[in-house]
């Protein structure tokens, strides 16, 4: 049986005897192929794992319960206003807030309260198994606290309503979500008009020659230029030249919106290039002008395409630092901007300068940080996705 | 009734004209944007070349800002920007590619619709948050991983952000590679197989050839955004100009060293701070020949193929 399968592969003149290997090696390849796609998802997966493991813990923040002594001399040196051995364990900026509380429920004037108290940001890391620097002394006091039950985690609301600040345990990123608002609205308000307007001109006015292609050459050139340069932009122009104020909204948001403007432009374009000519033409047909056609009958049907690709490029002016830091928004902001021209921070300025401090508990609320900005950046894209779902039309 | 006619005509001619000329206007500002870029950056590189000497940027090896008697020489800068953006296109192209093969070639096209926009979200993180990662996940690896060989690496070694930076641009060269393999005609494709080729040599002898153009582009482009990029080297990579070719070093690059002349004390007019110009404008010239090259390489093989997808 088997001789005459030799004989009969010797007498067939198309039996190529390095098939085998051959086939062997575009099996390899496919493999490889394969092996290089699950690399890349499974960089993804552990990327977010790593990410939500670190981030999580900063959802909780630890509370001590503690007896606060309300008298004219704790209010006036808030550190008395604890037993001596707890003063490690809460934290300064919970106790500087006494007073406040103080107006909330007057009648704790000298009294002793027996009240849960922000604790420590080495009490809390200790408490999460992080590193921590706390002593052995302080070290006993919280492990008989939590053994009576008088250690507890929150969820960490501070987190989302405070400003930065220096004590770790007291930042949040309140100040950098109002000043990224500020910033993107600046952005939107200069970079979705002047998009828009250039990509009409482009698909529907402009004839072939050789301004429109300068002008698209630029735009491309423009998408592929390295964004810390449009910093150097900003900073040379906006800040030197013009005066505007340093660190402010004003200044992000228009080096953002020059940034952002290829990518309204090209998918402006595309949306407007999706609109079948037949419907000018019936435009024309009834005796409207170009403007008429353009303005009641195309823009309106590519309207969800240009709002897709304007939310798509806002997700990502909202992710930007680079050019943002060279025009100095990674100032120490605490309290949140109320105008455009004060100095401001944004998310991802706010993470570069928490994952720059030394303190553990700042790795923590960068993580943290990470994911609230992640998560707004997938919420858009699923807004983005939904409106070109929503509005596809098949002509 | 005529002439309000006529009136009503003029008024709109009028009209259209002001509202082309808006839009004439909106499209100028691109333009106006590059050169704005350009200028600004070119302005103050010549004033930084006004202080030192032209020559002594280019190809001096001491970078060292100040310092009384402060040096720009900003060849060691140059080696480690060239090395990280080697590292991260060593792991960037062969994976992205290998990608992009699988999803054109293999993958059924429903799989396709999925796996694309997974990859995408590669592309969407934000570059502060591949930083954050890279020093504070990527880089402690790095140093476990070269003392198990023996080696000694430092937090802020080169290796961690160019690993970093390549699966940034991973996406960048599967998504561009994926529509440049699928636009090779199929006709092609069952040539190959007519003369007896396997899907594999049919692949690496036929497909990938006609796409070289495209996957060459896709590369520069790639390239172009290694050097350009920013948050992941300055909070990864070091800060010390290292002429030296060992990724487990530290080593810093153009852009950190854009960004350290900027957020110092220094005064504005110092050679400190426009030393950040000189260095822009040497990233904006390099950055523009190799987009220039990469869009006419992509031209060329969209008017081959007669490809209006691309």
């Amino acid at each position: 049986m088997i001789k005459r399968k030799k004989r009969n592969k010797a007498h067939n003149p198309f039996y190529d005897p390095t098939l085998k290997k051959r086939h062997a090696s575009a099996k390899r390849f496919k493999k490889f192929t394969l092996t290089s796609l699950i690399f890349s998802i499974a960089f993804l997966a552990f990327f977010l794992f790593d990410m939500i493991g670190k981030g999580l813990p900063a959802f909780n923040i630890t509370y001590v319960k503690v007896d606060v002594t309300f008298s004219e001399k704790t209010l006036e040196d808030t550190r008395f206003a604890v037993p001596t051995s707890y003063r490690n364990l809460v934290s300064r900026a919970a106790l500087r807030d006494l007073p406040k509380l103080l107006e909330k429920n007057p009648t704790y004037m000298n009294s002793t309260q027996n009240l849960w108290i922000l604790a420590s940001s080495q009490v809390d890391q200790y408490v999460k198994n992080h590193n921590h620097n706390l002593k052995d002394k302080d070290i006993e006091t919280v492990n008989e606290l939590y053994a009576e039950g008088l250690i507890k985690k929150k969820f960490n609301a501070i987190f989302f309503t405070n400003g930065d600040s220096k004590i770790p345990e007291y930042a949040g990123i309140f100040s950098a979500v109002i000043g990224s608002i500020l910033t993107l609205t600046i952005t939107m308000l200069v970079a979705f008009p002047i998009g828009v307007m250039t990509a009409i001109y482009l698909e529907e006015f402009a004839g072939d020659n050789k301004f429109t292609r300068l002008i698209e050459i630029n735009i491309n050139n423009l998408a592929a230029i390295p964004s810390i340069l449009f910093g150097l932009l900003g900073l040379a122009i906006f800040i030197n030249l013009f005066g505007m104020p340093r660190s402010s909204p004003l200044v992000g948001g228009l080096t953002l919106a020059l940034m952002t403007l290829p990518i309204i432009i090209v998918s402006s374009r595309a949306a407007l290039r999706a609109v079948p000519d037949s419907i000018r033409q019936a435009g024309y047909g009834l005796g409207l002008n170009k403007i008429q056609v353009t303005r009641d009958h195309v823009l309106p049907l590519a309207f969800p395409g240009i709002m897709t690709g304007s939310i798509i490029g806002l997700a990502q002016a909202m992710g930007e630092t680079a050019p943002l830091i060279i025009i100095g928004m990674i100032a120490f902001i605490p309290d949140a901007p109320t105008m455009v021209t004060q100095a401001a921070t944004v998310i991802p300025a706010q993470l570069f300068t928490w994952a720059s401090m030394p303190e553990g508990m700042y790795i923590e609320k960068t993580a943290a940080g990470i994911l609230v900005l992640l998560s707004i950046l997938i919420s858009l894209n699923a807004v983005a996705i939904y409106l070109r779902k929503k509005f596809e039309v098949k002509w | 009734m005529l002439s309000s006619l006529q009136s009503e005509k003029k008024r709109r001619e009028l009209n259209e004209k002001l509202i082309k000329s808006a839009l004439i206007l909106a499209a100028v500002i691109s333009i106006l944007t590059t050169f704005g870029i350009l200028f600004s950056i070119l302005f103050e590189a010549i004033e930084f070349f006004k202080l030192r000497s032209f020559w002594y940027f280019l190809t001096g090896t001491t970078w060292s800002p100040g310092v009384a008697n402060s040096q720009f020489g900003a060849l060691p800068i140059f080696a480690g920007t060239f090395v990280i953006t080697i590292i991260a296109l060593l792991v960037a192209i062969p994976i992205g590619l290998g990608s992009a093969i699988y999803m054109s070639e293999y993958a059924s096209p429903k799989l396709r619709d999925y796996l694309k926009p997974i990859l995408e979200v590669l592309a969407g993180i934000p570059t502060v948050v591949y930083g954050f990662f890279a020093a504070i996940t990527v880089a402690p690896l790095v140093v476990k991983v070269a003392s198990f060989f023996g080696l000694e690496a430092t937090f802020n070694s080169a290796l961690a952000s160019g690993i970093v930076m390549g699966i940034m641009i991973i996406p960048l060269i599967s998504s561009l590679s994926d529509d440049v393999i699928r636009a090779v005609p199929d006709s092609q494709r069952k040539a190959a197989f007519g003369l007896g080729m396997t899907h594999g040599e049919t692949i690496k002898n036929i497909v990938i050839p006609s796409a070289m153009p495209g996957i060459i582009s896709a590369s520069l482009l790639a390239l172009s955004r290694a050097l350009g990029e920013t948050m992941i080297v300055v909070m990864a990579a070091g800060l010390r100009p290292n002429l030296s070719w060992n990724p487990l070093e530290d080593m810093t690059t153009v852009t950190v060293t854009i960004v350290n002349s900027l957020v110092g004390d220094f005064e504005f007019n110092s050679p400190e701070t426009l030393s950040a110009f000189a260095l822009g404008l040497v990233l904006f010239v390099v950055t523009l020949i190799l987009n220039m090259i990469s869009l006419s390489l992509i031209r060329k093989f969209k008017e081959k193929y007669k490809v209006n997808t691309l």
